[in-house]
């Protein structure tokens, strides 16, 4: 990375971790076998396949390496998690939260043009889902209920074990699903304490290559696939797999674990950092879900009287690299869907940054990161 | 120095781009997303799109500056769309893009320019900003076929003195010429025409969808009263319209008074027309303001020659007197007053 730049949008994507980078050179070249094919370059593959599928599966604490689909990435397995339960049950609607992220809710709105009703539990100010806020829209008609682990624009934590387990005891048998993409880069993961049927993971959120991700579904979980074409990922998800990425992407998990200690050590010390030297510069700054359990290398604030817009511009020319954690197709910054959710009018959620820290944030960075917001955001007032 | 240069995906603002980086200026491009459809995203056909944004994006990586797209949505549809819509069905011909300069350009994007820490906004607009002796003037672009000083009438002193419009020093051949010589993909894009925010390319298809139930329709008459014709809405009119009008009596009629309560049109041949004058609001300065009862040059429409007036101060408006009758100029579109090369000012004709 340049050194001159310091970048603060790990959670859009973040750079790919060595092992990631290794096991790409390795494959790559290697395992030119279609996977499904019946000769020796085929097994080759897929060997490589069915060995990171069972890493895979080791990694989260899944029961068996089937439970485990290859996908695209984080937006294909939120749609077959939703799209995909919601068209094997004979139930006709879904319930999620409010600030999934959109390839949920779109998933959710699709499924409203094939007769499915949807119902969005609210979150709290705090940005986070009260297992009653779920629980009381549950109904003999749900076909599956998805809330996210860890919000993608402010990191607050949702207690997911206990939304799982409310919902349960009103009905055991309707698939939950979490999107996980954000919290495994930050917290330690196993489906096991969850209790969740179904969990999508994206590979480069973590240090894995982009365009491959994955969805846990549970052996009682019966989803319909949303592609169609082939038999591919046990006839859950056709097309030829994506083997070196897959490697990779597994690659990195492997390092996600073996390093959450430190990761969260070293991003979250800098994002402390730089949180309170924000704050000492100047009170008027708001930590988002500041009082509430957050994912340790988030940091979104609200900055009175600066519009992030130009923020991120002015941070941009001195090689701070933010985010506000919404835009459209063509780069223009949107409303927050998450940030209205949470009750913020729209002319403060238009003052608000989010930086988020990674797995290379070197230290010194949390302090030198605030310097230069601080010294932006002081030229702007 | 910095500039920032509003890019819109075109060849103009591509090269005003370059030649700003030519003159040494540390160069930040943007492009407005002004319009969005109900999905919220950019529209894919008409001007100002996200394939322009795309070229402009391109362009701007070519030449090796950072590049931003702006939300500029909720402005552009207040100060802009909901007044074009409004105007319409008032019976006026409003003039969306000087309003866009207007309201949105050269107020927000100019407040935004020193906030991004820019000393100069640039546009790609046929026009020439010069300095004399501490006075700013606005000046027709060196390519008299391509001037657009009309457009860019409301800029002041403040807003003279930090826009900079390089392309209007030269012709447009001469635009295009540059950038092919700096391989930029723009090079041979054509002119964008249409208004930004009509992606449909029929202004009437927008209102209608703008304003539900405004087609209408009624009676088209003559000077006497009498019933011509038919018409599916005053709407689809502008004053000195010509074509279009559903009525065929053997010599050119043209539309010379649209009456929005009773739905009905007159018209009337040329002569009937013709009016010794027109009142304007809104007016603003490059510099200091006329004299009340100054003659001065004046255009009505965008693409005519000048023609000489008086102008005489009536309250907060003013009257403009041609020295000859004109066509009777549509309200809502804009009056320039020229000295010369040089702009005055102008404002929104109301009658």
């Amino acid at each position: 990375m340049n050194p001159d730049e310091i970048y603060l949008d790990h959670a859009a994507t973040t750079p790919m971790r060595p092992a990631a980078i290794a096991a790409l050179e390795e494959s790559f070249g290697v395992m030119y076998g279609n996977a499904a094919g019946q000769h020796g370059a085929a097994r080759r593959a897929k060997n490589a396949l069915e060995e990171a599928r069972e890493q895979a599966a080791e990694l989260i604490g899944a029961d068996r390496p089937h439970d485990i689909v290859f996908t695209s990435g984080g937006t294909e397995s939120d749609n077959l998690a939703v799209m995909g339960a919601a068209m094997a049950s004979n139930r006709r609607s879904v319930v999620v939260s409010s600030i999934e992220h959109k390839a949920v809710l779109e998933s959710a709105a699709s499924l409203t043009r094939s007769g499915y009703s949807v119902r969005i539990a609210s979150c709290d100010r705090n940005g986070v889902i009260h297992p009653d806020a779920v629980a009381q829209l549950v109904e003999g008609d749900t076909a599956v209920v998805s809330v996210m682990s860890a919000n993608n624009e402010t990191g607050s934590i949702q207690p997911v074990a206990e939304i799982v387990e409310r919902v349960r005891s009103l009905d055991h048998t309707i698939p939950i699903h979490t999107d996980a993409a954000q919290y495994f880069v930050g917290k330690s993961l196993d489906i096991a304490e969850f209790g969740v049927d179904l969990l999508s993971l994206s590979g480069h959120k973590f240090g894995g290559p982009t365009g491959v991700g994955m969805l846990y579904v549970s052996s009682t979980t019966q989803i319909e696939s949303v592609l169609v074409g082939g038999n591919q990922e046990a006839g859950r998800r056709p097309g030829t797999s994506n083997v070196a990425g897959i490697v990779a992407m597994v690659a990195a998990m492997s390092e996600v674990v073996r390093n959450r200690q430190r990761f969260s050590e070293t991003a979250g010390a800098e994002r402390d950092v730089f949180e309170r030297s924000l704050l000492e510069s100047d009170p008027t700054i708001a930590v988002t879900a500041g009082g509430v359990d957050r994912l340790a290398h988030f940091s979104h604030v609200h900055i009175p009287g600066v519009l992030a817009e130009t923020l991120l511009i002015r941070l941009d020319a001195v090689g701070v690299f933010a985010a506000t954690g919404s835009a459209c197709q063509s780069g223009a910054l949107e409303a927050s869907h998450v940030l209205t959710a949470m009750g913020m009018p729209g002319d403060v959620a238009q003052e608000c940054v989010r930086f988020t820290f990674g797995w290379d944030t070197s230290p010194g960075t949390g302090a030198a990161a605030a310097d230069q917001v601080i010294e932006t955001v002081r030229a702007l007032r | 120095m910095k500039a920032l240069v509003a890019m819109s995906g075109g060849v103009n603002s591509s090269v005003a781009a370059a030649l700003m980086i030519e003159q040494g200026y540390d160069v930040i491009g943007v492009t407005l997303k002004q319009w969005e459809g109900p999905n919220g995203l950019m529209p894919v056909a008409g001007c100002c799109t996200l394939s322009d944004a795309e070229d402009a994006r391109r362009v701007a990586a070519q030449l090796d500056i950072p590049y931003y797209v702006l939300d500029y949505v909720e402005e552009f549809t207040e100060a802009v769309v909901k007044p074009f819509a409004e105007g319409y069905q008032r019976g006026l011909t409003p003039n969306p893009c000087i309003e866009c300069n207007r309201k949105v350009r050269f107020t927000a994007l100019l407040e935004r320019t020193e906030a991004l820490g820019c000393d100069v906004l640039v546009t790609g607009h046929h026009a020439r900003v010069e300095e004399h002796d501490g006075v700013w003037k606005l000046r027709k672009a060196v390519d008299g076929t391509k001037d657009q000083s009309y457009v860019l009438h409301m800029l002041d002193q403040a807003g003279l003195s930090k826009v900079r419009l390089p392309v209007g020093e030269m012709t447009k051949t001469v635009v295009r010429e540059r950038a092919a010589e700096l391989g930029l993909r723009t090079a041979s894009k054509p002119d964008s025409q249409d208004i930004c925010f009509v992606t449909s390319g029929d202004y009437r298809d927008f209102l209608a969808d703008m304003v539900p139930g405004m087609e209408g329709g009624g009676d088209v008459l003559d000077l006497d009263g009498a019933v011509v014709g038919h018409h599916e809405g005053t709407v689809g009119f502008t004053i000195g319209q010509r074509k279009g009008l559903g009525v065929s009596v053997g010599e050119p009629r043209y539309v010379v008074d649209i009456e929005v309560e009773d739905q009905t049109i007159t018209i009337g041949r040329y002569e009937d027309l013709l009016t010794d004058g027109c009142v304007v609001s809104e007016m603003s300065f490059t510099n200091e303001p006329i004299s009340n009862g100054e003659h001065v040059e004046v255009k009505v429409r965008y693409r005519s020659e000048p023609v000489g007036a008086v102008a005489v101060l009536e309250g907060d408006l003013w009257r403009f007197t041609f020295d000859e009758p004109q066509a009777r100029p549509a309200p809502g579109q804009t009056l320039v007053m020229y000295d010369g090369d040089y702009v005055l000012g102008g404002g929104v004709i109301v009658a």
